[in-house]
């Protein structure tokens, strides 16, 4: 091994940190500014306050807005974990003809631009005469969401032997018996992971949101697009610290989680 | 405890015939192997047998009950798979436990047979125990105490023993053999491997190719082979191409180059006519002397040591007789002959078996 402390070696540990400031910091800012007591939301910092967090609980339309999404994600998360758990196990229990060929199909919102995908279901829908709604605003989020899903739990499903379940049902266990003594307990991790990254991507959302949402209907990233738009307020910075205590904190803890089950099953 | 029967079996995968029309009968108790090299279809009998498999054509019988249509988890079978297939997330205990939960047993009773069955296979005190912190004999054990805690009708063993240790596997091979004998449930296993197969088997079926072979005891599978096959998958053989000349009341007499005629008793030549034959000569009947040696009764050529293949106990031998090269397999008594040396080699025609041309 070559020393690590020659001058190339600086020059990258210090590159590598601005790679870190640069991406870190706008984030850092804002969180920061979202305690600041003045009623601009720049520097200079006044004083340490929580009025802006105040004043957002107290935002009629912030809080419809939140609402909204979480009803939205919580949904979101539900279809899409399970109807993503069901294919895998089709995908990977069964022989399914052309199984390739689907799966391809279910993965390829990922690699679709989102708008190009926005686009095309709402001229979809328009073509067959339904209007936008809140059903099929669920709707475009679950296509985008179950890729993930299945994308997680089929993983974790290859690595369970047939033979576990095989036993199970020698045993005596009919096979709706054998899916949740054995194959759901052993795949929860998955199951847990593809519902936390199916929360957090829709909550993330705006580009497929802003097609696809009906009249008067916010969710939270809308919701501060629509705010940006008039004026820059400090609520926003409030609001961006929440969001990111929710998206990030949130599948801290869901892997958090999901590493206790894994290793009280023995991964 | 049931018998297992096997009648005009089938298997097609696609074009792909893994089972040829095959009949089989094991009898209430047996311990029986299937024994073959992989892809003989020995795997996907067991398959059949269990429920994991539809037969394309043929029916299976379980206690005299035609089984066919009836779905894996109903036809009380004890499977013990090779990689051991515990529950991870489940104790010891409730992995023993499983399948008694779907059989009315009151939870004392539960306790109490699981408690049997783990002291069965000497391991009483893992019940608390995950199976990951056992180690893949312990975890054998416990799979054969789950198969067993059951009353399975029958035994199903996939290659059990091939994912331990050497010195395990021969442990593991006398348990299971003893605890086959105290339940006494009828058993199926299935192995590549022919010592397993001679030592734990009241009976065995070679197959191959999809196709059964022979079924006898070990002892006649490896004395009596009724095939070259089966002649060279149980130990090794060589086989020499000749001519039964004469059939009298107790032997078969071939004519078979390097060693002249060859009387061979009729039990061991009982598919034999008049015309081309096979002699079978096992490499460990095949005896190497000095030249010179007393060869009386025996048949004897002379020959020399190519190759010297020194294993402990006995040394395996290529020898050169004539044009043709033959295996010898023989105790060490001083020291192995060297290569090159002058020998010959001379076996008693009562070892050797015959089989049609």
């Amino acid at each position: 091994m070559r020393s690590t402390s020659g001058l190339g070696w600086h020059l990258i540990r210090g590159w590598a940190l601005l790679v870190y400031v640069f991406m870190f910091l706008p984030v850092a800012v804002v969180v920061l500014l979202s305690f600041n007591d003045s009623q601009f939301g720049s520097f200079p910092m006044t004083g340490l306050s929580f009025r802006w967090f105040v004043e957002l609980w107290e935002n009629e339309a912030i809080l419809r807005a939140f609402e909204t999404s979480i009803v939205l994600c919580l949904l979101t998360s539900i279809i899409s974990t399970t109807l993503g758990v069901l294919a895998s196990l089709a995908l990977v229990r069964y022989r399914v003809p052309g199984a390739n060929a689907i799966s391809t199909l279910l993965i390829a919102p990922i690699l679709v631009p989102e708008v190009v995908l926005a686009v095309a279901l709402l001229l979809f829908l328009n073509f067959l005469g339904i209007h936008k709604s809140f059903a099929l605003l669920l709707f475009g989020h679950v296509i985008f969401t179950l890729p993930f899903v299945i994308l997680v739990v089929q993983a974790r499903l290859v690595s369970i032997r047939r033979e576990i379940e095989e036993a199970a049902m020698s045993l005596g266990a009919n096979p709706v018996q054998t899916f949740f003594q054995i194959t759901l307990p052993l795949m929860l991790p998955a199951v847990l992971a593809g519902a936390l990254f199916a929360f957090t991507i829709s909550f993330d959302d705006i580009t497929g949101t802003l097609f696809w949402k009906p009249g008067g209907v916010e969710t939270i990233p809308t919701q501060i697009f629509a705010m940006l738009r008039n004026s820059i307020s400090p609520e926003i910075n409030a609001l961006g610290t929440v969001m990111i205590v929710m998206t990030v904190g949130l599948p801290l803890l869901g892997v958090a989680v999901a590493r206790r089950l894994a290793q009280r099953s023995g991964g | 405890m049931s018998s297992v029967v096997l009648k005009n079996i089938v298997k097609r995968f696609g074009s792909f015939t893994a089972v040829h029309p095959s009949n089989l009968e094991i009898p209430e108790g047996d311990f029986v192997t299937l024994l073959g090299p992989s892809g003989c279809g020995k795997t996907t009998n067991l398959r059949m047998i269990a429920g994991l498999l539809d037969p394309t054509e043929g029916e299976i019988l379980i206690g005299g009950k035609r089984v066919n249509d009836l779905p894996i988890h109903k036809r009380n079978l004890g499977i013990v798979f090779q990689n051991y297939a515990l529950f991870p997330h489940k104790s010891v205990a409730d992995n023993v436990a499983f399948g008694l939960k779907y059989r009315n047993v009151t939870k004392t009773e539960i306790a109490r047979r699981v408690e049997a069955a783990l002291s069965l296979v000497q391991l009483p005190h893992v019940g608390g125990r995950y199976p990951k912190e056992l180690s893949g004999g312990q975890q054998q054990r416990i799979a054969l105490a789950r198969a067993i805690v059951i009353e399975p009708d029958v035994l199903l063993l996939d290659e059990p023993l091939s994912a331990l240790d050497a010195n395990l596997r021969e442990d593991m091979r006398v348990e299971l053999k003893r605890i086959q004998h105290q339940i006494g449930v009828t058993t199926v296993f299935v192995t590549h491997d022919q010592s397993e197969a001679l030592a734990m088997s009241d009976r065995i079926v070679v197959m191959s190719g999809g196709r059964i072979e022979q079924v006898g005891t070990p002892e006649e599978v490896y004395n009596r082979p009724q095939s070259e096959f089966v002649a060279n998958f149980l130990g090794a053989s060589n086989i020499l191409t000749g001519v039964c000349r004469e059939r009298s009341a107790e032997t078969a007499t071939l004519e078979v180059p390097l060693f002249g005629m060859v009387p061979v008793p009729n039990d061991k030549a009982a598919r034999v006519t008049d015309g081309p034959a096979k002699l079978v000569l096992r490499a460990e009947k095949l005896t190497l002397m000095d030249t010179g040696a007393d060869t009386s009764g025996m048949i004897a050529a002379a020959a020399t040591v190519e190759t010297v293949d020194y294993q402990g106990q006995t040394v395996r031998y290529f020898v050169r007789v004539g044009d043709r090269s033959l295996q010898a397999i023989n105790m060490i008594n001083e020291r192995p002959f060297p290569e090159g040396s002058a020998v010959v080699v001379a076996f008693r025609p009562q070892d050797c078996a015959a089989l049609p041309g």
